[in-house]
C-alpha cells in the first residue's frame, strides 16, 4: 500500500511522516501539491509544517491549494486521509473536518509531550488501542485551540467522533492537563467518514523507537484498515 | 468601471477566546491604562475595478467568504468607498 504525503511550501513533517510509514512497512511518496494526486492514490496524510508561513490562519492557503479539492474528492470515495498538526489545520480549513484550530490559550507556541485518552478505539486510527488507554506523543504548535460551537460539539460526541482528548497521565481529562484551551480537551477528530481524521499531536514523531516512545504506531497504521 | 476600496474587516465572533488581544489589555494595564476590554480584528483593503459599489462589496464578500475569513470563528463586515 503506498501513502501520498503532500509537501506543500513550508510543510517540513513530511519527511518524518515518510520515514514513519516506511518503518510500519507502507510505501510512502511525497507529492508537491501542485504536481497533483496520483491516480491510484491509496492514502495520504497532510503533514506537519507552517505551510505559507501560517499567514492569515495557519493552513488557510494550503487548504486552498487546487490539490485539496482532490483530496476531498478522493476522500469521499474512500481514501483514507490522515492530517497532523499543520495538516490538521489545513483539514479544518478545506472543511474535510469540522470545526477550527485556532491560536493557543496561552498565545505562545507549545513544544512539549502531552498525555491523550483514547475516546473512540472503533475508528482506523484508534483501532489499535483500548477504549480509554492513555497514549503519550508531543505537540508542536502555536495554533491548536480546537473551537467550535457548542452545539456542533455536542453532535461530534454524541457521534462518536473525537479521536483524542488530552488528559492527565492516569487518563483524567482536566483543565491542567489541557495544553492549549481546546473545548471538551479535544486533540483529534473524524470527519463525516471515519477514514478521514485530523489531530494536533504528532503520532509520526512517536513510531520509530530511536526516538523514544512509540505510541502514535497506532495512528498510523491505520491506513491498512 | 469605477475604483473603490473595499475594507473587510475579520473578527473573532463574540464569545471565541481571543489570547493575543488578552495579552495586549494586559500589557497595556501595566502600563497603568484602565479599560474594560480589549478586541482585536484584521482588516482587508482591497482595491478593485467595478461597475458599482453594490458589485464591489459582492466581490469583497465572496473573497472574505472564500479565505479572508473563517466561519467556524469568524464574523466580518464589508465597507465599500470610492477610491481617492
Amino acid at each position: 500500500m503506498t501513502i501520498t504525503v503532500i509537501q506543500f511550501g513550508g510543510s517540513n513533517c513530511d519527511r518524518d511522516s515518510v520515514q514513519a510509514l516506511e518503518s510500519l512497512g507502507f510505501d510512502a511518496d511525497l507529492v508537491w501539491h501542485e504536481d497533483g494526486l496520483p491516480e491510484d492514490v491509496e492514502g495520504v496524510v497532510l503533514p506537519g509544517g507552517f505551510s505559507y508561513g501560517d499567514y492569515l490562519r495557519a493552513g488557510a492557503m494550503a487548504a486552498r491549494s487546487p490539490i485539496m479539492a482532490e483530496i476531498r474528492e478522493a476522500a469521499s470515495e474512500g481514501t483514507p486521509v490522515l492530517g497532523i498538526c499543520n495538516g490538521a489545520q489545513i483539514g479544518c480549513e478545506s472543511s474535510l473536518t469540522p470545526g477550527a484550530f485556532t491560536t493557543n490559550e496561552s498565545a505562545r507556541f507549545q513544544c512539549e509531550h502531552v498525555h491523550l485518552r483514547v475516546e473512540n478505539a472503533d475508528t482506523p486510527w484508534t483501532s489499535q488501542y483500548e477504549d480509554g488507554e492513555v497514549v503519550e506523543l508531543p505537540i508542536a504548535h502555536g495554533e491548536g485551540r480546537y473551537e467550535i460551537t457548542d452545539e456542533r460539539l455536542d453532535e461530534l460526541e454524541a457521534e462518536d467522533r473525537i479521536l483524542f482528548k488530552y488528559c492527565d497521565e492516569d487518563g483524567t481529562v482536566t483543565p491542567e492537563a489541557n495544553p492549549n484551551g481546546s473545548k471538551h480537551s479535544v486533540a483529534g477528530v473524524t470527519g463525516e467518514a471515519e477514514h478521514v481524521a485530523v489531530m494536533m499531536p504528532h503520532p509520526e514523531r512517536a513510531t520509530l523507537s530511536d526516538l523514544g516512545r512509540t505510541d502514535g504506531r497506532g495512528v498510523l497504521t491505520g491506513f491498512a484498515d | 468601471m469605477t475604483a473603490f476600496t473595499a475594507t473587510v474587516t475579520v473578527r473573532l465572533k463574540r464569545g471565541v477566546l481571543d489570547p493575543e488581544a488578552e495579552t495586549t489589555q494586559r500589557s497595556l494595564e501595566r502600563l497603568g491604562f484602565d479599560l474594560n476590554d480589549l478586541r482585536s480584528a484584521d482588516v482587508f483593503e482591497l482595491d478593485l475595478d467595478a461597475d458599482s459599489a453594490d458589485d464591489a462589496a459582492e466581490r469583497a464578500e465572496e473573497m472574505a467568504e472564500r479565505l479572508l475569513a473563517n466561519p467556524t470563528i469568524h464574523d466580518y463586515d464589508i465597507e465599500v468607498a470610492q477610491a481617492e
